[in-house]
């Protein structure tokens, strides 16, 4: 698989310093210790969360600037761009499995737990001693009734605009990248300001989603399982769009600055790859958790 | 050819290490991270090490003497965590760093940068989690397995302990994407996947073991930390959730886990026992496919950590016959270790002895593991102290020995000294009579009925808990032998000087350099043949 071939070897880029990840040793390891202490009930450890964040951006920024440089100085050989892309595919694929564990905590709940709860199968002695008046339907929030009833959010309001919003997304990404790749710098430009555009919009219809849900429909993060798993999966998948939407700026700004060209540009491709993974697992999200 | 054509290229190029402690902070070099990685797991080996003394001292006799149940509970519990994460899974990336690269013929690992990250936040995490000790309400105690709804209960310690989970799975995933990268982009021309030597095979495989279970692991912890402060009900039955579903969750990344800290057990030995015994491996391919094997069953094996917990016949069949597959490949692997001293010139070497050890008590920890694969037989086994018997025999003789083989095996490669036989053999043979001292004796009280994570138990088990106590402080001064009699002579450089080759014809590229070898190894790649 080491396509080396020696005619156009370039020594590989080792960098003499990882000071500046630092910042972000002491951001992430502020940012966690003081979320611990306020579940623990400490007063002041928003500050420090505040403050922990902040370092974590300043190294992102700080290391990507570097990461910059070093890419126009010509450092990084064709060999360190190979690096990156199994990198980005690999992390996509370790995001996949943390997705996994709620896709599977919600099957698992779905196909299993509820019939048992409902005295089918294996598990069906909870049912007779525990909750004998329980009777099986999705979406449930358990035999307790946690968080009072509830209604059920409906596929076909803003869940489908957001999906046709995603999609039209990373068409407009793909777009970009026809341009960037042939030279076309006007629609590479606009075309990266749609996605933006249409990841925000995306942001901005969750958000509208969660207060209808909240304030209209008691339908919360303590509706039982439903509302565990809704959230959980929804509010990740959101996280990830936030964080999907930043990069796709970012790249965004760069274009504006005449970075990239048609053939080097795999900080582009791989905000694409991001994008496009976070498009598949809404497709998930939209089967399983609105749809089914 | 390369090593002309490139050379104008780099010769300005050859920077030593920055002075002063700063080296150790900002270095992104794999041989400097190799080491850090290696005396951090070992501090954290005589960290965890502590904890175990502490419970079998608390076991010598029954009743109860030094502490109460509660901090007993957080020392089984910390132990584990302190031992797996933060010793055995450390010790193989710190192994990793050193050897990959060398092996593979790279300049460095491919992410330099990160993976000083990677190592720093190990650090941080587990500063977090062994300042829980001197919190109110103790350190975690529902077990390193952190099952829902004991878990819930903790006191304050309880999300620093999620955090620090979050925060070594952060560390091992980019850690591990590294690995990966480095294996699949930087090997020097001419080596092909099928000649990399087996220990950067089997890391390979693990790395995506890693990545795969990891996030798994982080998503059920963070759904563990909703539970308790956010109101969710992932685990609570009155929510329409199940307690169970936390334990598929964390037995589908506990028990490729499992794998992870043995799968480059298997490399490290692979390499060693050809050398001492001066024949080529036996069933190299075999040996590649047998790796993959294992890897890919243990992703479908995972609920037989549960089968008394409630699981439908279908479920209980199915784990069952799965895990007993694994005997398949496994069976593989000892059988080409056996071959490849069948016939031998041997000689027995610190290194090869421990790896000779492995390769036997090793297999006692896989024998008793079929015992308990088998679902009927298992409802007799489950949480006694035959299951504790059984981890620890593929852990400390099995993953443990392999990491202490490869130690003695590249330590003079790494210093430049050889290091005292004498002090390793006598280490070899201390640990090797008090390893099964200890843990022998937990076959006989865990199959008459003695439940394991109590701090107090019923007389009858009490000669074997004496003896099992014993066996423990005197494994423990054994290690004391390997820190002071060998590992810190050979820092401070005393002994024989090492040859480039060490021993007798070793294989593999990291022979072709000086010991110790230079601060960058392989700036231009090397041929391979």
């Amino acid at each position: 698989m080491s396509e080396n071939t020696q005619n156009d070897w370039q020594e590989y880029y080792v960098a003499e310093s990882a000071g500046v990840v630092h910042w972000g040793t002491a951001g992430l390891f502020l940012l966690l210790v003081s979320f611990a202490l306020l579940l623990n009930g400490s007063s002041w450890a928003p500050y420090g969360m505040v403050a922990g964040t902040v370092l974590t951006i300043y190294m992102m920024f700080r290391w990507f600037a570097d990461q910059i440089r070093e890419s126009h100085q010509g450092l990084l050989s064709a060999q360190v761009d190979r690096t990156y892309r199994w990198g980005m595919g690999w992390f996509i694929f370790s995001e996949i499995m943390f997705f996994a564990a709620f896709f599977g905590a919600l099957w698992y709940a779905r196909v299993l737990v509820m019939p048992w709860l409902a005295g089918e199968g294996a598990e069906a002695s909870t049912h007779e001693f525990l909750y004998s008046a329980y009777e099986q339907a999705w979406p449930t929030n358990g035999p307790g009734n946690w968080g009072g009833d509830f209604a059920l959010m409906s596929w076909a309001g803003l869940p489908l605009i957001n999906t046709l919003l995603l999609v039209t997304s990373g068409i407009t990404m793909e777009i970009a990248h026809h341009g960037l790749k042939h030279g076309k710098r006007g629609q590479l430009n606009l075309f990266l300001v749609l996605t933006v555009l249409l990841g925000v919009i995306f942001l901005g219809c969750q958000a509208l989603e969660y207060v209808h849900a909240y304030q209209d429909m008691n339908l919360t993060l303590e509706s039982g399982i439903y509302g565990s798993t809704f959230f959980m999966l929804t509010g990740f998948h959101g996280m990830h769009v936030l964080v999907g939407t930043i990069m796709i700026a970012v790249i965004m700004f760069r274009c504006f600055k005449g970075h990239f060209d048609e053939k080097n540009h795999f900080a582009f491709e791989s905000a694409a790859w991001y994008w496009h993974f976070v498009d598949v697992v809404w497709f998930g999200l939209f089967i399983f958790v609105y749809i089914l | 050819m390369s090593a002309t054509a490139a050379h104008d290229h780099h010769d300005d190029h050859h920077h030593g290490p920055q002075p002063g402690l700063m080296r150790w902070i900002v270095t992104t070099n794999h041989k400097d991270l190799g080491a850090m990685y290696l005396i951090f797991a070992l501090t954290m080996f005589f960290v965890g090490g502590t904890m175990a003394l502490i419970i079998r001292a608390e076991l010598f006799e029954p009743g109860l003497q030094f502490v109460d149940p509660q901090f007993f509970n957080s020392m089984t519990t910390m132990h584990a965590l302190v031992m797996v994460f933060g010793a055995v899974m450390p010790a193989f990336v710190g192994f990793a760093n050193y050897m990959v690269p060398m092996m593979v013929g790279a300049p460095d690992m491919a992410m330099p940068r990160m993976n000083n990250w990677s190592f720093w936040l190990t650090v941080m995490a587990f500063i977090m989690l062994l300042s829980t000790l001197f919190m109110d309400g103790g350190a975690p105690a529902a077990g390193w397995t952190m099952y829902a709804p004991l878990v819930l209960q903790g006191g304050d310690s309880f999300p620093f302990m999620v955090f620090s989970v979050h925060l070594m799975g952060i560390a091992s995933i980019m850690g591990a994407i590294n690995i990966i990268a480095t294996i699949l982009n930087l090997r020097a021309p001419g080596m092909t996947l099928m000649k990399m030597p087996l220990f950067v095979w089997t890391w390979l495989i693990t790395a995506y073991l890693l990545i795969a279970v990891l996030p798994v692991l982080a998503g059920a912890v963070t759904m563990l930390l909703t539970d308790k402060f956010f109101g969710t009900s992932f685990f609570s039955a009155a929510g329409g959730g199940d307690p169970v579903l936390y334990q598929h969750i964390f037995w589908f990344f506990g028990h490729p886990e499992v794998y992870i800290m043995i799968l480059p057990a298997f490399g490290i030995v692979s390499t060693i026992i050809p050398v001492f015994a001066r024949k080529p491996l036996f069933g190299y391919a075999s040996m590649v496919y047998a790796t993959a094997s294992i890897a890919f069953l243990s992703f479908i094996v995972w609920a037989h950590h549960m089968f008394t917990v409630g699981m439908p016949l279908a479920g209980e069949l199915f784990f069952m016959f799965c895990t007993m597959l694994i005997a398949v490949p496994t069976g593989v692997k000892i059988f080409n270790w056996i071959a490849t001293m069948w016939q031998g010139a041997m000689t027995f070497e610190t290194p090869m002895l421990f790896s000779i050890a492995f390769v036997i008590l090793f297999t006692v920890g896989g024998l008793s593991g079929v015992m308990m694969a088998m679902t009927p037989v298992d409802f007799q086994y489950h949480d006694t102290y035959f299951i504790v018997a059984h981890f620890h025999y593929v852990l400390v003789p099995g993953a443990v020995f392999s990491l202490l083989a490869g130690a003695y095996y590249w330590l003079p490669k790494w210093t430049g000294v050889m290091y005292s036989e004498f002090w390793g053999k006598t280490h070899f043979w201390m640990s090797v009579i008090f390893v099964n001292l200890t843990f022998f004796p937990m076959h006989f009280v865990g199959l008459a009925g003695m439940p394991r994570r109590y701090a107090d138990y019923n007389i009858a088990f009490a000669d074997f808990n004496a003896v099992a106590s014993i066996g423990a402080f005197g494994f423990g001064i054994a290690q004391l032998i390997f820190v002071f009699f060998v590992l810190i002579p050979s820092i401070r450089r005393k002994g024989e000087k090492a040859t480039a080759e060490v021993w007798d014809n070793p294989e593999g590229l990291e022979w072709t350099v000086a010991s110790p070898a230079p601060y960058h190894t392989f700036t231009v790649p090397p041929e391979v043949k």
